[in-house]
């Protein structure tokens, strides 16, 4: 795949706040036109209830193929640490498949693979996730098992204490192998001076292989309840099957909990502009990036993420970007450069854009290059123009989402997980489509300034650039 | 995803060589009939379809065979950068009117080069589906390789190489194909070196458009809302003007050398172990067997003998994998492994053991019971769950000669593998020593 196009599928998946039941703008050949309407603007018709124990169940129907997505999401991440216990929230992710009291180690990924199931699970800050894709006849099962190890794990010393080593392989596989991704922690610790977001996720080295099976547990018990939990159902399968299904299986977990609200430490107001900088032997060409601390979908204001997410296009999402025209096109001084942001969050967000010279240019002419593209933004605003197509790109990713009933799961279970509704997402198209060159240049002049940031540079150890 | 704060639990480590390792088996009793047409035009252009109306976007996908196989030893990177300027301007409309007219046409549009084969993807909003039909033979037919994105592109791929010059993973990559693959242009990596990249002019990019993009050497996969009539008007309309015969160079067998062992000294926390053995092509009529032998070793994602030993029992690294690489000219079989440095030597005196006790004994009936089931059911759920995964398997069936029947043979296929025929395998391919590549810190 060209890195063109792997580009624009990434963002298509990356655009976590999208979907259904729709009535946006033009998508037609005329640019401007309104849409032809109908057949386009279709989204899956999608059932939500709550069982009485609290657990929500969202089914989203997909009967193109004999294939079921099932996911279990709670509402827990690694913002919801103890402080000292960094990585235990992704720690216990890798123990949930340690098995249950009734349920050997092993044997609930074994039922996937005999099927020929896929499965998987992950963390982040704001939540954690599992899910199997599977044939619509072994779903029941697929709920028996997760509902089972929702309050029935085991865990043992000789279970536990290898997959700690494993979680510091992966450690070292993602960021200790790597100088961008040190360099990525160090930038995120920066920007939040209050906020746990400023912790990996994957915990710091020294936490993690201090963590141990009681924290494990005492998280576990904390925060793995059926009310602090919602299912995704998403594929061949109807909505009443899968409530008769979920009442027999979730349905029979007690609440274990009451996790309460979710309130992490806030950030205080930016007051300074900040620099990370990392060089290391290991990297052989630089690279240049700065975020911004900015409201998501969840903190700002009415209307504010959804000019942000516009903003985002036309500074830095496509090769029709303002950072990509001047930056790689007019001025050649970057091999690559872009920006986005990053929406979908429980507490305050990031806004990135980043560059990598090209040879012989240094990280100091990009600065100044991309500070020149900011302040002309900022000085003459954005046109109707620019707007529209953002606009327009933002709603292709919507449409080709329902190409995938595992996206759709997805982008439903992460956005409910940040406190959105399924209102709210279904009627996200129709509000980005609202979006003005105004509500634009606002949050441009609001959110871009450098004392909210943290610039971070790469380099090579030696011969600095 | 740009999303760095979301972990999966266990990386997939699916390396896909050739579209083939990803093509496996169907149940055939939980399949709704994917039903697969042929299409032929009037011009005599045919086409795999697989007509759906649920969701009003279509999904294409081509293949050209002859990737990089095609370049000349020093114009290493040419068909990767060839892939990158379809879409940068084609007949009267440059580079930047070209990306924004394929932005407000709602379209994705994208090339790519591999070592086998030239590949393109569109897909589009059944309403704007003409106009996107009509980017498509623009790029194909009629790019312009203006300097300005030429440079673009060329500048784009240097950085990228110049950034990978002391990634480890990179670095063993290269390592194994150079030892394995000696003088076969597999031993060279698709995106080039620096010194080619710069190198290469307007007039090599030109030339292999012109030999590489014709229609005796071109398959396509077609998924979505669409009927056949409208398809086969379509297809004279967009390949249509493409040259007749593809100028092909002939490409030699490549004979493996496997055996040797290399180490690339690189401060580093965590060592980077791949190993490479024989393997087979995917025509080859124990394709079927060698497959289910390597789930069983290292390719059933959770589950696999490696899988349980390296990871599960020992803590010893995140993945572990094996996979068969099939390319057209060549087999093997590749696997990997990335632990701390000081557990690098015993990391991998487990991974040869297990190698070992499987050429020695084979799986047992009960692994391969499990892999059979595993690889037949696991077809649709992996493979034909999104327009463009069917498109892609169209192409794949046509590449391969697989038969149009193949998604529902698929399964009797694995069926037929004896445990006999798993053990000749492991005996076959795994009996001797492999290429054994390992990039870590000194000492390790």
């Amino acid at each position: 795949m060209s890195h063109k196009l792997r580009r624009a599928f990434s963002r298509s998946l990356a655009s976590v706040l999208v979907v259904a039941g729709f009535a946006f703008a033009s998508q037609g050949p005329a640019f401007g036109e309104q849409a032809k309407a109908g057949e386009e603007s279709k989204g899956p018709e999608t059932t939500s209830f709550t069982l009485k124990n609290g657990l929500q169940v969202v089914v989203i129907p997909d009967r193109r193929a004999p294939v079921v997505t099932h996911m279990i999401w709670y509402r827990v991440g690694s913002a919801d640490e103890k402080p000292g216990k960094s990585g235990i929230a992704h720690y216990l992710e890798h123990l949930m498949f340690k098995g249950t009291k009734t349920v050997p180690a092993g044997v609930f990924s074994a039922k996937v693979a005999e099927i020929g199931g896929q499965e998987n699970a992950f963390t982040s800050t704001d939540y954690t996730g599992y899910y199997q894709k599977v044939s619509p006849q072994a779903l029941e099962e697929m709920m028996r098992l997760e509902a089972d190890r929702m309050s029935n794990l085991v865990l043992t010393d000789e279970t536990v204490l290898p997959e700690r080593d494993v979680i510091q392989e992966e450690r070292r596989s993602r960021t200790d192998n790597n100088p961008g991704s040190q360099l990525g922690e160090a930038v995120q610790a920066a920007l939040y001076q209050n906020h746990p977001y400023g912790i990996p996720v994957i915990g710091w080295q020294h936490e993690v292989q201090a963590l141990t099976k009681e924290d494990a547990i005492e998280f576990y018990n904390k925060y793995y309840t059926p009310n602090n939990a919602v299912l995704v159902v998403a594929g061949d399968v109807s909505a009443d099957s899968v409530k008769e299904m979920a009442e027999k299986t979730y349905g029979k977990v007690a609440r274990r909990a009451e996790p309460g609200l979710r309130r992490r430490p806030q950030e205080p107001e930016p007051k300074a502009a900040r620099t990370v900088s990392l060089s290391d032997p290991r990297v052989t060409s630089a690279s240049w990036q700065r975020t911004f601390l900015v409201p998501s979908y969840t903190t700002a204001k009415p209307g504010e993420a959804e000019a942000l997410d516009i903003l985002g296009e036309i500074l830095g999402g496509s090769s029709t970007s303002r950072l990509y025209k001047q930056l790689v096109k007019s001025a050649k001084l970057a091999a690559s450069a872009g920006g986005y942001y990053q929406g979908s969050a429980l507490d305050d967000t990031r806004f990135m854009v980043y560059a990598t010279p090209r040879q012989g240019v240094t990280l100091e002419q990009i600065e100044v290059e991309i500070d020149k593209v900011i302040t002309e933004l900022l000085t003459n605003g954005v046109s109707e123009k620019e707007v529209a197509r953002g606009i327009n790109r933002q709603l292709k990713s919507v449409i080709f989402s329902r190409d995938s009933q595992s996206t759709l799961a997805r982008i439903y279970g992460a956005s409910l997980m940040v406190g959105e509704t399924i209102e709210d997402i279904e009627q996200w198209p129709s509000r980005i489509s609202k979006v003005t060159v105004k509500d634009v240049n606002a949050v441009a002049r609001k959110y871009l300034k450098k004392i909210r940031s943290v610039t971070g540079y790469l380099r090579p150890e030696k011969n600095r650039s | 995803m740009k999303n760095l704060i979301s972990i999966p639990v266990r990386a997939k480590f699916i390396a896909l060589l050739g579209l083939i390792v990803a093509l496996i088996v169907l149940p055939v009793t939980s399949v709704k009939a994917v039903e697969i047409q042929t299409v032929t035009s009037p011009g005599g252009i045919t086409a795999l379809l697989v007509e759906d109306y649920t969701v009003p976007l279509i999904a294409v996908s081509m293949a050209f065979n002859g990737g990089a196989t095609q370049e000349n030893a020093e114009k290493e990177g040419l068909a990767n950068i060839l892939s990158s300027l379809l879409d940068e301007g084609a007949g009267d409309i440059k580079s930047e009117e070209f990306q924004l007219k394929l932005d407000d046409l709602g379209m994705e549009l994208g090339f790519s080069a591999g070592y086998d084969s030239f590949t393109g993807r569109l897909k589009t909003l059944r309403s704007s589906r003409n106009e996107a039909f009509d980017m498509l033979r623009l790029a194909l037919t009629k790019p312009r390789f203006d300097t300005e994105p030429i440079e673009r592109m060329r500048a784009a791929q240097l950085s990228i190489l110049q950034n990978s010059l002391k990634k480890p993973q990179v670095i063993a990559g290269k390592a194994w194909r150079k030892s394995v693959f000696g003088d076969h242009p597999y031993a060279r990596s698709v995106g080039g070196t620096i010194e080619a990249v710069k190198g290469l002019k307007r007039d090599d990019i030109v030339l292999l458009h012109k030999k590489l993009l014709a229609k005796d050497n071109l398959v396509i996969g077609v998924v979505g809302a669409i009927s056949a009539k409208e398809l086969s008007v379509m297809l004279d309309v967009v390949f249509g003007d493409l040259p007749a015969k593809a100028e092909l160079k002939p490409v030699a067998e490549a004979k493996l050398n496997v055996g040797t062992t290399q180490k690339v000294e690189l401060k580093i926390p965590q060592s980077i172990i791949r190993v490479v053995f024989d393997g087979l092509k995917r025509s080859d009529k124990d394709f079927y067997a060698a497959y289910l032998m390597n789930y069983v070793l290292g390719g059933g994602s959770f589950s696999s003998r490696l899988y349980e030993e390296i990871r599960e029992k020992r803590g010893l690294a995140y993945g572990v994998y094996t996979y068969l690489g099939t390319q057209d000219h060549a087999g093997f079989i590749g696997g990997g492994t990335a632990t701390r440095a000081d557990r690098a030597d015993e990391t991998l005196k487990i991974l040869l053991a297990e190698v070992e006790r499987m050429a020695k004994d084979g799986p047992t009936k009960e692994e391969l019971e499990k892999a059979k089931k595993y690889i037949t059911g696991s077809y649709a759920i992996s493979n034909l769950d999104t327009s463009g995964k069917i498109a892609s398997v169209l192409v794949a069936i046509q590449r391969e000669n697989l038969g149009i029947d193949y998604i529902d043979k698929r399964a009797e296929y694995i069926a037929a593998v004896t445990i006999e025929d798993t053990r000749r395998m492991a005996r076959k391919l795994l009996s001797n020593k492999p290429t054994i590549v390992i990039v870590g810190p000194k000492g390790s």
